[in-house]
């Protein structure tokens, strides 16, 4: 199993310890990534609110560089990234002059033959669930996780073609595989309002709390979540929620990919379990 | 509900109103013509809270030509492109594209950006993006707090983040960052052939 690996500038600095447990679960379930080099940042929500053509020509860069390197995958772990890719790839498929335009833009020429996947369903459809349960190690049995999908993994249906749009059980169905139980919450495909946590710090401040308040209410220990921008924002903001609306959640907020990790026996330093910001440790403990 | 005098917008159609939602179907393919006003998109919306224009409304001002209105509506400003609405538009209406195509007529349209931030935000991430091919997360997160009048928002989260390792001091630059001016540069040519 050999993928083009686009990281994104998250996993480069802020979402580090996404890379990381990442790279470390495909090494422990033998998926072989091999980085694109020199890649360029897909342009996120930012190129598509100013400009269409630089939105698809910036993540069509990607596809140009996977088919280059002789590969028919590309894996984008963030799904910001993710679905960037994918809207690039399907418009140029449906729009012969939009395709043109970019090669134009790109000064070179794309086969069409590239497929964009999520990390998820890379585990659960290439790797299985039954070789995810033979390589666990160290069950986690009794952490009780929320599992948050967010806004991008399953919307829109057409784009993400994946799961079930409203209430969707991908991450669930891998972390019962390694042990752990998952909790019902209704709260899985709402929006965390990271793209408002910069520059209306208030207005995401109150989506990220209802998020967080759903998955105490349901009992969890812990949220796994599957995006960088939704990590950073619910983990970075707790104290700030605290202070706004007088609830502490203290809820450790870690990628699937670590927990997946801990479970195949790698170190809590493999999976960069010391730069979560809220601590980890009391919930992790007795695993 | 009864409606009081002052909260009732008149509109006078005169000719062919559908010029502006037939523009919005050239440009990105959707048919706003066909909404019928059920507000699945409206009580979806995890932004509804901070529309003066709901999301509904703009749907509605898009059908009736009312151009200057939508392209200064504050509605595609807020929205935060989580997709809840085109998902479960029971007409099948990218309401998301059609947000995106809006904010593209207003930017180039020069019409006054209701929610200057996000303005800002989206001008400085483009900046980074084309000075080194890469998001650089601290320069970004501090260009934009001094486009906000605003150095020491978040001061508090910066050394805890450094600390984690989580942010770098340095940007990380492609090697090949021609050929990111260049992707500029030629959308750019593009769209001005285009115009």
């Amino acid at each position: 199993m050999k993928y083009a690996y686009y990281p994104g500038c998250s996993l480069e600095s802020s979402a580090k310890e996404y890379d990381l447990s990442f790279r470390a679960c495909c090494q422990f379930t033998g998926v072989e990534l091999i980085e694109i080099p020199d890649w360029i940042c897909c342009g996120a929500s930012s190129a598509h609110a100013t400009s269409h053509l630089l939105s698809i020509a910036l993540p069509a860069k990607a596809l140009v560089q996977t088919e280059a390197m002789g590969l028919h995958q590309v894996i984008a772990p963030c799904i910001a990234c993710l679905t960037r890719l994918k809207v690039a790839g399907m418009e140029m498929s449906k729009d012969e002059n939009l395709k043109k335009d970019v090669e134009t833009v790109l000064e070179s020429s794309y086969q069409g033959n590239v497929k964009v996947r999520n990390v998820l369903d890379v585990f659960l459809n290439d790797v299985g669930l039954d070789k995810i349960k033979q390589t666990v190690v160290t069950p986690l049995r009794g952490l009780k996780v929320a599992c948050y999908y967010g806004c991008l993994l399953t919307r829109p249906p057409h784009i993400a073609q994946f799961d079930d749009v409203e209430n969707p059980h991908s991450m669930d169905d891998l972390i019962q595989a390694v042990g752990a139980e998952t909790v019902d919450w209704s709260f899985k495909t709402d929006c965390c309002g990271v793209s408002m946590s910069l520059a209306e710090t208030d207005v995401a401040l109150h989506m990220t709390n209802k998020v967080l308040e759903g998955a105490k209410d349901a009992g969890a220990d812990c949220v796994a979540v599957a995006c960088p921008l939704c990590q950073s924002n619910l983990d970075l903001r707790q104290k700030a929620i605290g202070n706004k609306f007088g609830t502490f959640y203290n809820l450790p907020i870690l990628y699937f990919s670590q927990l997946m990790g801990l479970a195949f026996g790698a170190t809590t330093r493999d999976v960069g379990l010391d730069k979560v910001i809220v601590d980890p440790s009391p919930v992790l403990g007795a695993i | 509900m009864a409606w009081r005098e002052s909260e009732v917008m008149k509109v006078a159609v005169k000719g062919d109103n559908t010029a502006f939602a037939r523009e919005i179907k050239e440009l990105c393919g959707q048919d706003v013509l066909t909404c019928y006003q059920c507000r699945k998109c409206t009580m979806g919306c995890p932004m509804t809270f901070k529309m003066k224009m709901k999301v509904n409304e703009l749907m509605r001002a898009i059908q009736l030509g009312l151009k200057e209105e939508v392209l200064s509506a504050d509605t595609m400003w807020w929205c935060v492109s989580c997709e809840t609405c085109s998902t479960r538009c029971p007409q099948g209406i990218e309401i998301v594209d059609v947000m995106d195509v809006l904010r593209e007529m207003a930017y180039k349209g020069d019409y006054y950006i209701p929610v200057e931030s996000m303005e800002s935000f989206h001008k400085v991430f483009l900046r980074s993006v084309k000075a080194y091919g890469r998001l650089y997360e601290m320069g970004f997160a501090l260009d934009l707090n001094l486009m906000l009048k605003d150095p020491l928002k978040d001061a508090d989260l910066g050394p805890v983040m450094l600390t984690k390792g989580k942010l770098k001091l340095l940007p990380d630059r492609v090697k090949d960052l021609k050929s990111v001016k260049k992707i500029f540069e030629n959308v750019k040519k593009l769209e001005e052939l285009g115009a």
